[in-house]
């Protein structure tokens, strides 16, 4: 039998090992101790590195120093920690280097709670770290998704030379699936890698900086990585449609949240209101794609475990010409499926 | 007629765009020679510091990888890792090496890391001006100590290979100067050591070595000598701390 | 079977994500779709530690549990926490040998089985657990019982093999026993 019943956290572990990541530097912080456990139990098994650093500066500073070697590597950590991070991804972007970092997100602000939330929305796809950078960020929903996306994450962290991120929440990380290993598209071949630091042995000396003094080359880097980031916009946008053929109140929500919005279309559907669903599954590049003839829409709820961090993007990508509502919860509630149909039907979705 | 002195291979013709006086130099030379020596300059890797050093891929012919402020030692960790028959090693200050970075730096120690640290110890932050360092001496002017550093409100200065001394994986430590010829030779063989001691597997290897930075001090090169031996030199005693059984 | 709802309590090590674990893996065995989801953190350390599981016959969108159809409780707190949740004629599976409150609604099923007190008989405390698994599978069929023996087998490591017969038992014991 090719399914396993695997927990969000250890899908992340195995599609890592499926992608021949054979690093892995973190440091434990909640809900993701299963990562790391991961792979201080599975590595030495395929001959992987797996180090518990001091910190998570540490950790993101060897991954810096891996994926400059040429190695696929990763980090993974939950709020607090990703803040810690931020530092070292904004090097990593600014090296054009290869990572993958998983946050299974909890509340904050601070130190917050230890469950669920989806607050590093903003953190994670408008910058967090200082610079004009962007990285990938995915946002699966179930724990199928989280192997494939992981798995996926790596292939375009390579291929583009940038860090992605595996955006999920305490629940994701933690709740069991069961997940098809097997079969799935592998686009996990290698990538070369000329640029890596191995040693000049045959070739000229090569250097990883992330320092211009010159302000034109400051610029050029800046101009360069902003092509790679609209190449990014056009071609890796992700989103799932549920019912949005004739819906006319759509709902949209990422996450495991969606997966609650999808329940409420049910309800909705159920009570003759043509309620539909977007789902995006790239949080950067944001789906604007999906957004692009929403013609029957005459309402949006966006529905999230924050205060309302997507509904930007969403009144962006409707340029402000369909009405966007909030409802969401913070501090590691979850919104339920049942309010979320009594917003619509206050927000006056009606029946048909 | 024979050449009896020549640049090392491991250092590109581009001049230095140190301070005069400053030993950022010589210890750039020294480390190229020893490179050079072991003829290991296609597998050397080095990472750079935040710092006056930042550039060092201006000045050594060979890979190097700039880290942030503090974190060479974990980058040169993540390198190693992947590619352990090259030589890594860091060259940091004593800003990048003791207070951002001390936390990176125990660390790596601890985990016996097979890498090498060029810790450059000139008591102060040079690149962003001469403020204040951990290694730092008491009552010693900086511009974030302008009445001189006191303990009471800016700590005390302390003795980074010291703290190293009773962990496992550290192969060799050794604090060095570079304020005379004969200290210099002793410098060189300090860090011929260390790179050996990584070469042979043998753990993680620090050599500390007290400089100057004129500018910073206010002094000219040659009073900052002067100060370095007056003052420096007799706070951090000299010599090899940990030690491998064989010699260079 | 469209969608089934369900929820196991107790104390951390009384076995109760264990539980919920073996019946999703038997979910899954069976082709079912299966989410199962353990509270997580603080309360693990002494306090009540509890399981949901889902297994459907369809993708589960959400895979959130605010009315289970069926509940199993091993100390008061449990009771107390989830007994407003269950559905009308939902199964309630009380390990009466811990609890000593009484359920208040007259709506539901309910199970008072003194499962520690079986479990003792048996030779082993700690199989109450998997007594109460096998009246909740007698009672609601929600998975087959091979399908709890192959979960057993698959899950057990090697070094706990030799505790499949005793486990087998407690099944057995459990489904025959059931009120
Ligand atoms: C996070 C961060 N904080 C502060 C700085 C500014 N900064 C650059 S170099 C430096 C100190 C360097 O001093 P030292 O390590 O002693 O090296 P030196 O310049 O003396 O060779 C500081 C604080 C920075 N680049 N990054
Ligand atoms: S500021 Fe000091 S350390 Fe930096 S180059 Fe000048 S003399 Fe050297």
């Amino acid at each position: 039998m090719s399914k396993k019943l695997l927990k969000g956290n250890e899908a992340i572990g195995e599609a890592a090992i499926k992608a021949n990541c054979r690093y892995y530097f973190g440091y434990p912080i909640t809900p993701q101790n299963e990562i790391p456990e991961f792979f201080a139990k599975e590595f030495p098994r395929v001959g992987g590195v797996f180090i518990q650093a001091e910190s998570e500066i540490a950790a993101i500073n060897m991954v810096y120093g891996a994926a400059a070697a040429g190695a696929r590597v990763m980090t993974s950590s939950s709020s607090p920690g990703i803040s810690l991070k931020m530092e070292g991804i904004s090097y990593i972007a600014a090296a054009e280097l290869p990572c993958v970092i998983a946050n299974i997100m909890r509340g904050g602000p601070g130190l917050g709670g230890i469950q669920p939330a989806q607050s590093d929305y903003f953190q994670a796809t408008k910058g967090g770290g200082h610079g004009d950078y962007r990285m990938i960020v995915f946002s699966p929903a179930s724990v199928q998704e989280l192997y494939n996306l992981t798995k996926k994450a790596f292939y375009l962290a390579d291929y583009y030379r940038i860090p992605v991120m595996i955006l999920g929440d305490g629940f994701l990380g933690q709740m069991m699936e069961s997940v098809e290993m097997d079969g799935q598209n592998d686009t996990c071949e290698p990538i070369p890698k000329p640029w890596a630091i191995t040693g000049c042995r045959g070739r000229e000396k090569q250097y990883i900086n992330t320092l211009y003094l010159v302000p034109e080359e400051l610029a050029e880097l800046n101009d360069r990585l902003q092509e790679k980031y609209r190449q990014i916009k056009n071609s890796e946008q992700a989103y799932e449609e549920y019912y949005m053929e004739d819906a006319d109140f759509v709902l949209v929500s990422f996450g495991i949240a969606a997966r609650i919005c999808k329940e409420a279309v049910d309800l909705a559907r159920d009570k003759g209101i043509r309620a539909g669903l977007i789902r995006p599954i790239t949080l950067w590049p944001f789906p604007e794609k999906a957004f692009a003839d929403l013609t029957r829409a005459k309402n949006i709820l966006n529905v999230e475990m924050n205060a309302g961090q997507m509904v930007e993007d969403v009144k962006l990508a409707v340029s402000c010409k369909i009405p966007v509502h909030f409802y969401g919860c913070t501090g590691g509630l979850l919104p339920s499926s049942k309010e979320i149909v009594n917003r619509i039907e206050m927000l006056g979705g009606t029946p048909k | 007629m024979s050449v009896i002195l020549k640049k090392p291979l491991s250092l590109t013709d581009k001049k230095f765009h140190y301070c005069p006086g400053c030993t950022h130099g010589v210890i750039h030379r020294l480390i190229a020679e020893i490179i050079d020596e072991y003829d290991i300059r296609e597998q050397t890797i080095g990472i750079a510091p935040v710092g006056c050093s930042v550039f060092l891929d201006w000045y050594f012919n060979f890979d190097i990888i700039q880290a942030a402020h503090g974190r060479a030692p974990a980058v040169a960790t993540g390198v190693k890792r992947v590619l352990t028959e090259n030589v890594v090693f860091t060259y940091q200050g004593d800003g990048d090496l003791a207070s951002i970075g001390i936390a990176e730096l125990i660390h790596a120690a601890a985990r016996g890391e097979n890498i090498t640290i060029v810790f450059i110890n000139n008591a102060c932050y040079g690149m962003t001006g001469g403020q204040m360092a951990p290694t730092t001496l008491e009552k010693q002017i900086t511009t974030t100590t302008p009445y001189g550093r006191d303990h009471k409100t800016s700590g005390s200065p302390f003795f980074v290979p010291e703290l190293l001394t009773n962990m496992h994986g550290v192969g060799f430590l050794s604090r060095r100067a570079i304020n005379n010829p004969k200290n210099i030779v002793r410098t060189k063989k300090s860090l011929k050591t260390a790179f050996k001691v990584q070469m042979e597997g043998l753990g993680f290897s620090l050599v500390e070595i007290l400089s100057i930075c004129p500018v910073n001090w206010g002094m000219d090169p040659q009073k900052s000598m002067q100060w370095l031996e007056d003052n420096i030199i007799p706070h951090y005693p000299l010599g090899d701390i940990k030690m491998p059984d064989f010699d260079v | 079977m469209e969608r089934s709802d369900m929820v196991i309590s107790g104390f951390g090590g009384q076995g109760v994500l264990f539980v919920g674990f073996l019946l999703a893996y038997a979910g899954m065995l069976e082709g079912n779709y299966v989410c199962w989801i353990p509270s997580y953190g603080v309360e693990m350390r002494g306090g009540t530690a509890h399981c949901f599981v889902t297994i459907a016959n369809k993708e589960v969108s959400s895979p959130i549990v605010d009315r289970p159809s069926v509940v199993m409780v091993f100390n008061n707190p449990s009771l107390e926490k989830f007994e407003t949740a269950v559905t009308p004629g939902g199964h309630l599976f009380i390990n009466s040998s811990l609890v000593d409150i009484e359920p208040k609604r007259s709506d539901l099923i309910v199970h008072r089985i003194p499962a520690s007190d079986y479990a003792n008989e048996l030779g082993n405390s700690k199989v109450a657990n998997i007594i109460l698994l096998g009246a909740l599978i007698q009672a609601t069929e929600v998975v087959s019982i091979d399908n709890i023996y192959l979960a057993l087998q698959e899950i057990l490591p090697e070094k706990k093999k030799k505790m499949l017969p005793l486990n087998y038992e407690a099944l057995k014991f459990g489904m025959s026993n059931l009120v």
